[in-house]
């Protein structure tokens, strides 16, 4: 993501939220790696056998 | 209270990053995901309540049943009412589903369960999955596919962090194993359900909607990628169901939906079938277990990638691919049964990545045929096809299969005739898709406005 495409009203470019930003995706991030992780390592047993 | 729900308030001020919406919508869809890691909860129930199969699978069947039929009825409300409304009134109903089943199974009435989980929660779930889809359509006009692909794909994402949450919750409260405690269920119920109250409340908190002339910087509408089937009009959810394009589409997703659902109710008991030759039943049902998780990696996967290609290729495209290709290979792995592991594993991940595609794509589909006007309406409408394939897919699957296993069959032969219907729903569904033209002017809603404005001409 840019700050190109962080535009506001009437195409104006005034701010952004990096702090925000980081926060909001780590809100989602971390627990989806979580499940992610957790998933993942049930696969090796596929070809454990 | 009201104002601060109306779509007034979270107009975004100059300068707020449309990269803001997606973490908004995926904290509502990663939860109302936690609908698919339900079977954690069925050993548990059936051993501590002593129910059957059938009545531990009541809550989420009704659920999903409830899911197609709220996005269907209170999507035109999502639309006019605005992105936080709708994310409230889902958290709401969400949350409340797991705190009534709480109390149903302090009290043991299971009864509470359906209704809470099922009927309430059942509500939260349509309201929730359709909540943040015309919204991200407005904020990405220029990458509809990438924006809904990443919030779809939270849905499917959502069973990866329920699943072993339940199972570490469960095991702590006494709520798993030979006898659990019914207790012990209850407070998971009531662990999960504030979880997802503080874990939701970001989504409603966070979502904003785009100023009425806001457009991407540097993207111009004029010059916006065109073609047959992408409309710059609208249409709205009164008149979409009244073509013959919302129909095609709606046995489209039906289909894909039926197909994919054919491999994944019955993924463990089908790779036991296939590949029988563990070294001890645990490495069995190990490697079983290995194949749904890998499964539900492709569908979600599938979900954002395929989504975001369709930006470049097209819907029409891609679901060309999804039933096409899917059809085709569904019939290699009728022909090739268990000849060969690594192909079967391959085919299986690429049908499963066309299921979850299939939710994923529909959105933009929609937007491309119907404008952004009432889309997230419309979408409402045609989840009412999952509802149906929901109760299709499995009920081919598991009559067949069950029939099979009556008769004395063995191995892969039990899914033969499921497959092979799964192949014919899918080229059926490849025409529906290559039926779909341009929505006819007259449903255009400036079309309508400027009849209404000749008839009162007219009248004057």
């Amino acid at each position: 993501m840019t700050v190109s495409e962080t535009a506001g009203q009437e195409g104006t470019e005034r701010g952004y939220h990096p702090v925000l930003m980081v926060l909001a995706w780590l809100w989602v991030l971390v627990p989806f790696s979580y499940g992610l992780y957790q998933l993942v390592i049930k696969i090796p047993a596929l070809f454990g056998h | 209270m009201a104002g601060f729900l109306q779509r007034e308030r979270i107009v975004a001020p100059p300068g707020w990053s449309r990269w803001l919406v997606p973490p908004a919508a995926l904290s509502i869809h990663l939860a109302i995901g936690q609908a698919y890691a339900w079977s954690v909860f069925k050993p548990p129930l059936e051993k501590g309540l002593g129910i059957s199969g059938v009545a531990s699978a009541l809550p989420f069947t009704l659920g999903i049943i409830m899911l197609g039929l709220s996005a269907a009825l209170f999507g035109t409300r999502v639309d006019s009412n605005g992105p936080r409304w709708a994310m409230v009134v889902s958290s709401s109903c969400f949350v409340s589903g797991f705190l009534i089943s709480a109390l149903g199974l302090y009290l043991r009435q299971y009864w509470m369960v359906v209704v809470g989980y099922g009927f309430v929660g059942g509500i939260g779930l349509g309201i929730g999955y359709i909540s943040p889809v015309s919204t991200l359509i407005k904020w990405f006009p220029d990458r509809p596919g990438l924006s809904t692909g990443i919030a779809i794909m939270g849905f499917g994402g959502g069973a990866l962090i329920a699943s072993p949450l339940t199972n570490q919750l469960l095991a702590a409260f006494g709520g798993s194993g030979a006898t659990p405690d019914v207790n012990g269920i209850a407070q998971t119920f009531l662990v999960m359900g504030l979880i997802y109250a503080v874990f939701m409340s970001v989504g409603w908190l966070l979502i904003r909607v785009p100023a009425q002339d806001w457009r991407p910087a540097g993207w111009d509408p004029a010059h916006a990628k065109t073609g047959a089937l992408i409309t710059t009009a609208n249409v709205s959810a009164r008149n979409a169901i009244r073509t013959p394009q919302f129909w095609l589409l709606w046995v489209v997703l039906c289909f894909n939906v039926t197909a994919g659902i054919g491999i994944l109710e019955r993924a463990a008991p089908i790779y036991s079938d296939f590949f029988p030759d563990a070294t001890s039943p645990q490495a069995l049902a190990a490697a079983a277990a290995g194949f749904v998780a890998m499964l539900s990696l492709a569908n979600s996967a599938g979900r954002i990638a395929w989504s975001t290609t369709s930006d470049f290729l097209g819907r029409k495209n891609m679901y060309r691919i999804y039933l096409g290709v899917g059809a085709l290979l569904y019939l290699a792995l009728t022909l090739l049964t268990n000849t060969n592991k690594v192909l079967f594993l391959l085919i299986a991940i690429l049908l499963l990545s066309f299921y979850g595609a299939g939710f994923a794509t529909v959105p933009a589909y929609l937007r491309d045929l119907f404008g952004t006007y009432q889309v997230g309406a419309i979408h409402g409408r045609l989840l009412t096809a999952w509802s149906t394939a929901g109760v299709l897919g499995p009920l081919i699957v598991n009559a067949i299969a069950d029939s099979r296993i009556a008769a004395g069959v063995t191995g892969p032969g039990r899914y033969t005739l499921s497959f092979t219907i799964m192949v014919g729903l899918l080229v059926v569904g490849f025409v529906c898709n290559e039926l779909i033209r341009p929505v006819n002017e007259r449903y255009h809603e400036s079309a309508l406005t400027k009849d209404a404005t000749k008839k009162t001409e007219a009248r004057a």
